[in-house]
């Protein structure tokens, strides 16, 4: 049976359909979900999704962390499911608590929108396993909170217990520790900023998200297996 | 009874400020000199029902913990006063 990887629709997601085009690209299954639901649907893995959840009132992510799905969503990271929040995503995972840390108004008060250079820092989490730790990838971002920020203990774990995920190579927004993305205790959680889903073709002008999502469907058929 | 409240939310010290920052270096083109340590913050008003101040209190501190400010970047101060 194909992998089935799960898309949670908010109101005012807008990259779901990327991601289900570039996980179909690859042989998966995009399986969208609404957020008023309450069930997965039996999906092997799950997308927090690039957008606006809720237009970012209060704050991003405030509001979509109370968005029904979101217990099941808890409950299927705490069993050891793939979950994977890109940019929004990532800062609905930050707000509901599944990563530590925060992520606030990029340095420069400027909405970023281009391609950065990443480098992989850790290879053995939901999204990195196929990937070689020092390989750098260039994929795009586009955000107005990426600046991710924590307390000095947080960032001590998250580097003493190598969960800093994907690194920019020239900090676009000022990140603490240019961090683009970091990973749960289990290492089955992932937030990123950076859109691995805008580089899935040829087309899109970069292919570098592919060994992400390449190991995404790999730790989802994982668990499916 | 019901309580009006106030709620205003700040950057912990060390958190860069990023719009604060921005303001206070507008300032001076604006013929505004000797301006420092701009923050900036978010405000909310609202009204709530409770047995008395202390509760009120309490339910807006809860509020606040988990919802109206994200703990990691910011903290509240809330006033509370009782409706005449």
């Amino acid at each position: 049976m194909p992998t089935r990887v799960g898309v949670v629709v908010f109101p005012g997601s807008n990259c779901e359909r990327d991601v289900v085009e570039a996980v179909e690209g690859l042989g998966g299954v995009g399986h969208l979900l609404w957020h008023g639901d309450s069930s997965l649907d039996g999906v092997d893995a799950v997308v927090l999704p690039g957008g606006f959840a809720h237009g970012d009132y209060l704050r991003p992510g405030a509001i979509a962390r109370f968005s029904p799905i979101m217990g099941a969503v808890s409950a299927f990271a705490a069993e050891g499911g793939p979950v994977v929040g890109i940019c929004n995503g990532f800062q609905v995972l930050t707000e509901s608590g599944l990563l530590p840390g925060a992520l606030q108004k990029n340095a420069g008060l400027k909405f970023l929108c281009r391609s950065v250079t990443l480098r992989v820092e850790a290879g053995d989490t939901a999204l990195t396993t196929g990937v070689r730790v020092g390989t750098e990838l260039t994929i795009p971002v586009n955000h107005f909170e990426g600046n991710y920020t924590c307390s000095p203990e947080t960032l001590a774990q998250l580097q003493g217990d190598d969960r800093v995920v994907v690194r920019y190579v020239d900090n676009p927004n000022g990140s603490l520790d240019d961090i683009a993305g970091i990973c749960s205790a289990g290492r089955n959680v992932v937030g990123l900023m950076p859109h691995p889903e805008r580089a899935s073709h040829a087309l899109l002008g970069s292919t570098d998200g592919v060994p992400l999502l390449r190991s995404l469907l790999a730790a989802a058929g994982a668990l499916a297996a | 009874m019901r309580f009006s409240v106030f709620v205003e939310t700040r950057l912990h010290d060390g958190i860069a400020d990023p719009e604060g920052a921005t303001i206070e270096r507008s300032l001076p083109a604006l013929g505004f000199d000797g301006v420092t340590g701009v923050k900036v913050g978010r405000c909310f008003r609202f009204e709530v029902d409770a047995a008395d101040a202390t509760a009120a209190r309490a339910e807006v501190e809860d509020m606040c913990a988990r919802f109206l400010t994200n703990p990691v970047l910011e903290s509240a101060a809330i006033a509370v006063e009782a409706r005449a």
